[in-house]
């Protein structure tokens, strides 16, 4: 019986090294595909006009000396700056409507137990299912008749249609994880239902809260359809839709600009991530009961 | 402090009759703890008190208040839960003093009271951790000192031991029994651990199948059980049960066993169930009470003996259980360790009347 893990012990070690080296292949190679796209819009926006348009230029390094004039163009004489603050507007509204709409909704579908509560929760992931592509037509009569066409308000009033839906599921699926005997607690030591909310259920599923909000943050800091159909001016065009239609005149296309406001762009939600994966992935509801 | 009074009380879920009429006066200051099988409705009844569950009929009441539509936080209780419980994202100092803070209890009277609930239970050092950090023991000291604090009428245990290791289960029994004595608040424990309902409690009240079967102390109820459920439940190994007749012989009643010696019964016994001679009726006779032939402690000069041929043999150190076969019946007798029986083994063990219970079979009352 002894003998058993000594006979096991090398092979379960050189198994190890194996799956390692396989794991840090795949890895290697999702990471330089992935990355790729980021670096070939980096060395892009750094290199001169002139560059770009030469065809027999290496595109993968600059050669001719760096240039700041893309990011420099970008924002002090472009509209850059204004779709930035347009965006930023847009999504901390949407944000924070959506994650209390969320939070409240999923509460009551967890816990409250009310007639039909089931079938709604069903109901509001079915919603998720509807694609944009096909609602933005019925919505965009809303929006007209509501007199926010051309207004990032539109953006605003419709981005919960697809933040909502996805972000209370994940907190039903959070708060229904908790174990009934900590309401049970809280209810026993005074707790009502907002105080249960706020001091229980949200602090126990913070990992759950911040998967949604980087969902509803990710949709709508990216979402181009919605703000192509109803947004036309210049001054209301949030970053995915005005970079775009400014910087792409006619069939010209200022490939250094563009690149230079992507990576911009795409920058605030690196960041996010960055600061929020640690809480996200630490499980925090571990030793709630007897764990 | 209170007492619990419950009058007739019922709980229909849907279709289960987990509840079906329990009265049961607690008076103030007493331990009382309900035993019973697995889905007897213990805990739907501890539920209730609490006010975790609405009572579908019957009244509640804590000292002179009746609270079936009182909200949990107004009855003055307080609940230690089989998990716990415990807020994860709180310092056991926080998750002890929660119900002080959402009270608004001033905040140097809730760190005396969570002071002196953390010296009681002896986690004044852990105050800072949280939940994850502390073992299983620690956790169940949190979910007390959550409840001591709060300095309820009541407390309600829904078995708080049983997911401890023995060992633990057996320090936190003796400190639960402590804690008891120094606080003497009114408590109703649910365990079905009958060794923690027979150390523990003041009254033990067996229950089955959503009624309470018997109420008394442990004492009367292990040695006086008044059914046939109570006699099998209490007592471990459990009580062994066979037909026996009931019969005169030489003018003493005498329980002839199925298959076993015939056991002349005490005086007083004979008196109470002489009207049942003839009658079929179940025995009921406890392992400690067939034990070896020849015992130190001459306790066997009453004993019947009888040869009998040993089917198993579980050594426990301080005595050994010997299981045998009478008819078809398998019987259980614990001896002593002065005897080595061995398995396929004839032996001799005695028989001792004294203390047989006769069970009418159509009624389950114990005669
Ligand atoms: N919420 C509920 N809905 C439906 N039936 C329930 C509910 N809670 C309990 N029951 C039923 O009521 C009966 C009593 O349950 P209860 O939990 O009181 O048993 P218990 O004595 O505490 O058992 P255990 O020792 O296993 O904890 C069981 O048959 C159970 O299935
Ligand atoms: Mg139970």
């Amino acid at each position: 019986m002894t003998a058993i893990p000594f006979a096991t012990a090398p092979s379960l070690r050189s198994n190890r090294r194996w799956a390692l080296i396989a794991a840090y292949a795949c890895l290697g190679i999702f990471v330089i595909f992935f990355l790729f796209p980021p670096y070939y819009m980096l060395v892009t926006s750094l290199k001169t006009n002139a560059e770009i348009a030469e065809l027999a230029s290496n595109p993968w390094i600059v050669t001719d000396g760096v240039t700041f004039g893309h990011y420099e163009h970008l924002l002090t004489e472009s509209s850059f700056p204004r779709f930035f603050l347009n965006t930023t507007i847009v999504t901390v509204i949407v944000v924070a409507i959506t994650m209390v709409i969320s939070v409240l909704a999923a509460y009551s579908l967890a816990r409250l137990r009310f007639w039909g509560s089931g079938v709604l929760a069903t109901g509001v992931f079915l919603t998720y299912l509807v694609p944009d592509t096909l609602l933005f037509i019925p919505l965009f009569k809303i929006v007209g008749w509501l007199g926010l066409l051309d207004t990032y308000w539109s953006l605003i009033l419709v981005y919960p249609t697809l933040t909502v839906p996805f972000c209370t599921w994940i907190m039903i699926g959070y708060f229904g994880s908790i174990p009934r005997e900590l309401d049970e607690a809280a209810l026993i030591d005074g707790a009502n239902h907002l105080q249960m909310l706020l001091k229980v259920f949200i602090p126990v599923a913070l990992p759950g809260l911040i998967a949604a909000t980087i969902f509803a943050f990710t949709v709508s800091w990216a979402n181009f359809l919605y703000p192509l159909a109803y947004i036309y001016s210049e001054s209301e065009m949030v970053l995915t839709v005005g970079t775009v239609t400014t910087l792409i005149k006619g069939d010209v296309f200022h490939w250094g600009g563009l690149m230079a406001g992507a990576l911009l762009a795409a920058a605030p939600p690196v960041i996010l991530y960055a600061f929020l994966m640690d809480y996200y992935i630490a499980g925090l509801t571990s030793g709630a009961t007897k764990g | 402090m209170a007492d619990v009074t419950l009058q007739n009380l019922i709980k229909t879920f849907d279709t289960v009759e987990a509840v079906r009429g329990i009265d049961l006066r607690i008076p103030n200051n007493e331990f009382v703890v309900l035993v019973g099988p697995s889905g007897c409705g213990k805990s739907t009844v501890l539920r209730m008190v609490a006010g975790l569950e609405e009572v579908t009929s019957g009244d509640i009441r804590i000292g002179d208040t009746r609270v079936n539509d009182v909200p949990p936080k107004d009855r003055n209780i307080a609940m230690v839960f089989q998990n716990y419980a415990l807020y994860p994202h709180m310092t056991v100092a926080q998750n002890m003093s929660f119900g002080l803070r959402l009270r608004k209890v001033a905040k140097s009277e809730i760190r005396d009271k969570v002071q002196r609930a953390a010296d009681i239970l002896g986690i004044a050092e852990l105050l800072d951790r949280r939940p994850r950090e502390l073992s299983g023991g620690q956790r169940q000291r949190v979910a007390m000192g959550r409840a001591i604090v709060r300095d309820p009428e009541v407390f309600l245990f829904d078995e708080p031991l049983s997911n401890l290791d023995a060992k633990l289960r057996g320090q936190m029994r003796i400190e639960i029994q402590r804690l008891h004595q120094q606080l003497r608040t009114t408590t109703i424990y649910v365990t079905h651990d009958q060794v923690e309902a027979m150390t523990l409690a003041d009254r033990v009240v067996v229950m089955n199948a959503g009624r309470i079967e018997q109420a008394g102390i442990p004492d009367e109820v292990y040695h006086r059980p008044r059914t046939r459920f109570v006699a099998g439940f209490m007592g471990s190994p459990a009580m062994n049960f066979l037909d026996c007749q009931l019969t005169e012989e030489n003018g003493r009643t005498v329980a002839r066993l199925a298959a076993g010696p015939a056991l002349p019964l005490p005086a007083e016994q004979a008196a109470r169930v002489r009207s049942y001679t003839g009658r079929k009726l179940v025995a009921g006779l406890r392992p400690e009470n067939i034990r070896e032939a020849a015992s130190h402690d001459g306790t066997n000069s009453s004993g019947v003996p009888h040869d009998i041929s040993i089917d198993i043999v579980e050594p426990l150190g301080r005595e050994t259980i010997v299981y045998f076969r009478l008819g078809d019946a398998t019987l259980c007798a614990r001896v002593g360790t002065e005897v080595h029986p061995r398995a396929g083994e004839q032996t001799s063990l005695v028989f001792h009347p004294d203390r047989l219970h006769l069970i009418d079979p159509e009624t389950d009352l114990v005669l």
